[in-house]
């Protein structure tokens, strides 16, 4: 533990390559407070992180266009039998 | 269905095809589905083994995908610190942010992405897989799912970036 805490600290470049796995709660703990005492003293990386977030939450809204209204249909009457013969 | 298709064959053609046929194997394995994993999960696997077998009839070799930094280099100085850093757009609302064209960028750039990053992008972000499913869905290991994810998103950052800048 200690020799983890006395690292040299994260550097904005390694942070950026670390986002997506903080962001997926999937970082070590020691690494996460690192990352986190990091983003503690540097407003470009914790703006790179609220944009990281950005990106993902209207990536989210692009739409699912290509179910046509008939193969919703299709799904959701297979997936109804399906759920019938389970019970 | 139809944008995870053609991430692994080259025609809209043949991935409308592979979509039917999926549909078709759905319906008549129904039977077969267990419950082991959620029924998107289950249909999605199928979808990707079929437009995979179907892709690798029609051409032998995925394209890897790029393997540059999320964040070009030149933006930062020799100690690793940001020399140009990102630029403030959090109060951009979301609202906002689409109707100046946010949401048309992030198609075109999506659809730009190396295959496999597109995969895993679309099923994490687009339809909300949790990493397992996507694993499981596109038979990847954890490492390898996180690595194509991070690049892939890095990408769509990106090209935000240069679309709020602008």
């Amino acid at each position: 533990m200690k020799m983890l805490l006395r690292r040299n600290p994260l550097v904005c470049r390694q942070i950026v390559e670390l986002a997506t796995e903080y962001l997926d709660g999937s970082l070590p703990r020691s690494q996460r407070r690192r990352f986190e005492a990091h983003l503690a003293g540097c407003p470009h990386c914790t703006e790179y992180l609220a944009q990281m977030r950005t990106t993902i939450r209207l990536t989210g809204r692009l739409a699912e266009d290509d179910l046509t209204p008939e193969m919703e249909d299709d799904l959701t009457e297979v997936y109804r039998r399906w759920r019938a013969e389970e019970d | 269905m139809l944008r995870l298709a053609s991430t692994f064959v080259n025609s809209t053609a043949v991935a409308e095809e592979v979509v039917q046929d999926t549909w078709l194997a759905v319906l008549r394995g129904i039977d077969g589905f267990a419950g082991r994993s959620s029924f998107k999960t289950w249909l999605l696997s199928i979808l990707v083994n079929r437009a995979k077998s179907t892709g690798v009839r029609e051409r032998r070799s995925l394209a890897t995908g790029d393997a540059g930094p999320a964040v070009d280099g030149a933006r930062f100085d020799a100690t690793g610190a940001w020399m140009s850093p990102p630029q403030h757009w959090v109060e951009d609302s979301d609202d906002r942010m689409v109707a100046e064209g946010a949401g048309e960028m992030l198609g075109l750039a999506l659809e730009r992405l190396p295959p496999r990053q597109r995969a895993v992008v679309l099923l994490r972000d687009v339809d909300g897989l949790s990493s397992e499913e996507v694993c499981l869905a596109l038979e990847i290991s954890e490492g390898n799912q996180r690595v194509l994810l991070h690049r892939g998103r890095s990408q769509l950052r990106r090209a935000l970036e240069d679309c709020v800048r602008v």
